[in-house]
């Protein structure tokens, strides 16, 4: 296994070869430089899943790092686990094209942690084992309760897996020009380099040096351009608002109705919501699924069970989430700084979701385009953010794989009964499986819209893991009945919610859009036309606003093309059935009925007799599983 | 191990009602607090924009007041278990085959 790695880790770095660094935000020539900083990285995590592989022999290391991971180191790692691309990017991205609503929406992914901390990090520490399906099956009918488990933890995972896959090949495309397919291909055999090599033990190390990366970034990146500004938060957005370049940005969003503001009041609007969040239903709807899904989420759960004991759990969610809370202070100054010193015009144009407004950031502070250092900035963000993708999606195979082995296997399939070295090979072989399967996921979903499957992955999570786990811990009446029925009605309402909300593509709203544009396009002509007769300021503006408007027909056209003939979405429907994007707000309340129903309605006596058990041992550890001995 | 017994015994009770009590009130509070964001950026968009330190409005003030929120319910949280709930946890485990064998 060891010679494997070794060979594996020696030709993996040489892999991307130099060439393929074109194209991207980091110019060419400085291209050798974006390959030293990705080798580094990329070695060191090898060099730790080499250490780690010679520790993983037992179930106990391979799933749950032996526990004897720290409250500090799991607190970093659990912060490396949950803090994807979509964070360190996307909102950064999100503030400096939007500037509050940005903000509010990171919010929810903090408070998300207090559900983990008060109700589910201890109580699961102390009866479970390595699973989701250990928890729910310490009561329930162990089979219904592992199968059922399973299925959610994979439904789950794939989703959130397939959006991080999908949203990575992209960036790193766009940040240093690999090719779609060679960044997927990479990501997916260097996570499942670390998962099968080194279990848990290698995962854990992976998070805790991606998350520690992903700070000292963010730190430099707050310290150069925040410097400016005296370290003041008034100072900084004082800036803000006065900036031209803000102030063009919050004219464009808001349209017509901008035409009677002052610049300065459009700069301060800038400060205020509304700019990208509209619809506080679907934000409430967003908010229950984050905060309660994150509570719900295998590959966080899983976390809890790699420290020694139930006080060392509640001092990670303690330490995980002064890193979180402080990052997302960070990417408050982030984004601003990058909405003055770069701009949203510009962000915008390389990304139209933001994300490359934290990179272009690093490569103004270290001096631009031109310089050295700063492409040596951006070479290390850009690295940072794929070491980001890699850990999350380790995170997320080795709990898929983990359900697959421990639960299905090993639980259901042979009854219990498998050695130590028989569970480890199957949950390696699941791994691969899982990990061959992400890669064609990505590979097939391009160019697909799969941002919404991330809050997808939180609400399922929110409305079938959820509600089965709080009653599981709390409620003396939940049974067998419960849980399967709330976990499969929780998951299907959210499925099917989002199958008919405005998230799929009616191609006939589409191309009617579409056709909008390309209709209005001659009049938009003749007015730019007409307006750079009359003012000389505004004519030199028109060969590019004219640039702007053909790209945008050749889209829509090219968005009629797509859709000609078709009439109805993926479950034929012509419109959405509902405005809200997030299911959360129905689909919630319809797990934890079903939990409460299917309860009362078949009997199970175990689960009742085992209640006192469950209980006394959840809240005082007794019994709990302990660490491997050294 | 008795886990009626234990269950059954007054200091388990006890405890169970304190951390109830305690657990969900805290719940409580920080979800309600959560929700407050969005809801009063769509209802009150007049005292959100208000300004109140240079361009810093008390939209931007609330949604730092939830980092505030998060971290001091976790401290709080951490703080009574560690004093309170740990201990009485700790004599439970402490005499827990001996309350199974005297009933």
């Amino acid at each position: 296994m060891r010679k494997l790695l070794a060979i594996f880790a020696l030709s993996a770095p040489a892999f991307p070869a130099h060439a393929m660094f074109s194209g991207g935000a980091v110019p060419q020539r400085f291209g050798w430089l974006a390959f030293a900083v990705f080798a580094a990285i990329i070695s060191l995590t090898m060099y730790v899943t080499w250490l780690a592989a010679r520790r993983v022999r037992s179930t106990q290391q391979f799933y749950a790092a032996g526990r004897s991971v720290t409250g500090l180191q799991n607190g970093w790692a659990i912060a490396g686990d949950y803090l994807s691309a979509a964070s360190f990017l996307g909102i950064a991205g999100l503030i400096s094209l939007y500037g509050y609503d940005g903000f509010m929406y990171s919010v929810g992914w903090l408070v998300a942690y207090v559900t983990v901390l008060l109700l589910i990090a201890e109580p699961c520490r102390n009866i479970g084992k390595y699973t989701l399906g250990d928890i729910l099956a310490f009561r329930n009918d162990p089979r219904s309760a592992r199968l059922v488990a399973a299925l959610s933890t994979v439904t789950v995972s794939v989703f959130y897996l397939t959006a991080q896959m999908v949203g990575g090949g992209v960036l790193v495309k766009t940040l240093i020009g690999i090719p779609y397919e060679v960044s997927v291909i990479v990501v997916g055999v260097l996570m499942l380099a670390y998962v099968v090599f080194g279990g848990m033990v290698a995962t854990t190390w992976v998070q805790i040096i991606k998350a520690v990366l992903l700070v000292t970034a963010s730190l430099l990146l707050v310290a150069f351009t925040w410097a400016p500004h005296g370290f003041s938060l008034p100072g900084l957005l004082g800036d803000v608002t006065a900036d031209p370049k803000v102030q063009a940005q919050v004219a464009k969003l808001l349209g017509d109705a901008a035409t009677t503001m002052t610049p300065e009041q459009l700069g301060q609007r800038f400060l205020e919501p509304g700019l990208f969040l509209k619809n506080p239903v679907d934000q409430v709807s967003l908010g229950l699924a984050l905060v309660l899904g994150t509570a719900g989420m295998p590959h966080i759960l899983m976390r809890f069970f790699t420290v020694p004991n139930a006080q060392q759990a509640r001092v990670s969610v303690l330490w995980a989430m002064a890193i979180i809370g402080g990052f997302y202070l960070l990417t408050l100054v982030i984004g601003n700084s990058a909405a003055i010193n770069v701009g949203a015009a510009t962000i915008a144009g390389m990304d139209k979701g933001g994300n490359m407004a934290a990179p272009l950031l690093a490569q103004f502070a270290g001096g631009g385009a031109e310089s050295l250092l700063g492409n040596l900035f951006l070479a290390f963000v850009a690295a940072v953010a794929f070491a980001t993708i890699v850990a999350v999606v380790a995170g997320l195979v080795l709990a898929s794989a983990s359900a697959m082995s421990h639960d299905i296997w090993v639980g259901v399939v042979k009854g219990e009964h498998a050695t130590q070295q028989e569970e480890v090979r199957a949950a390696r072989v699941s791994a691969v499986i899982v990990g061959a399967v992400a890669i064609g996921i990505g590979i097939a979903s391009r160019d697909q819209n799969v941002a919404h499957l991330v809050a997808l992955a939180f609400a399922v999570a929110a409305s079938g893991n959820f509600p089965a786990v709080l009653l599981t811990l709390y409620w003396k009446r939940c049974n067998t009945g419960g849980i399967v029925l709330g976990m499969i009605a929780g998951a299907v309402s959210a499925i099917a919610l989002v199958l008919v909300s405005p998230n799929m593509s009616y191609p006939l709203l589409e191309t009617a859009k579409a056709q909008q544009v390309i209709d209005s396009a001659p009049a938009t002509i003749a007015r730019l036309e007409a307006t750079a007769a009359a003012d000389a300021a505004a004519a030199a503006k028109l060969p590019s606003a004219r640039a702007a408007l053909d790209a945008n027909v050749k889209a829509a056209e090219a968005t009629v093309q797509k859709f000609a003939g078709q009439t109805s979405s993926l479950v034929g429907l012509e419109k959405p059935l509902i405005e809200l994007k997030n299911p959360g707000l129905y689909s919630i309340p319809v797990g934890f009925l079903c939990v409460l129903l299917g309860s009362l309605f078949w009997k199970d006596p175990r689960a009742e007799e085992m209640w006192e058990e469950l209980y006394v041992r959840q809240n005082t550890g007794i019994h709990a599983e302990a660490a491997s001995e050294h | 191990m008795n886990w009626q017994a234990i269950d059954a015994d007054p200091r388990f009770q006890r405890l169970h009602r304190e951390k109830s009590r305690f657990l969900w009130s805290l719940m409580a509070v920080s979800i309600v607090y959560y929700l407050m964001l969005p809801l009063g950026a769509a209802w009150f968009p007049e005292l959100f924009r208000t300004r109140v330190w240079g361009p810093v409005n008390v939209g931007l003030v609330f949604a730092l007041s939830e980092f505030v929120m998060a971290w001091g319910v976790a401290f709080v949280y951490a703080r009574h278990a560690g004093r309170r709930f740990d201990a009485m946890a700790a004599e439970l485990v402490r005499d827990a085959a001996a309350i199974g064998a005297a009933s």
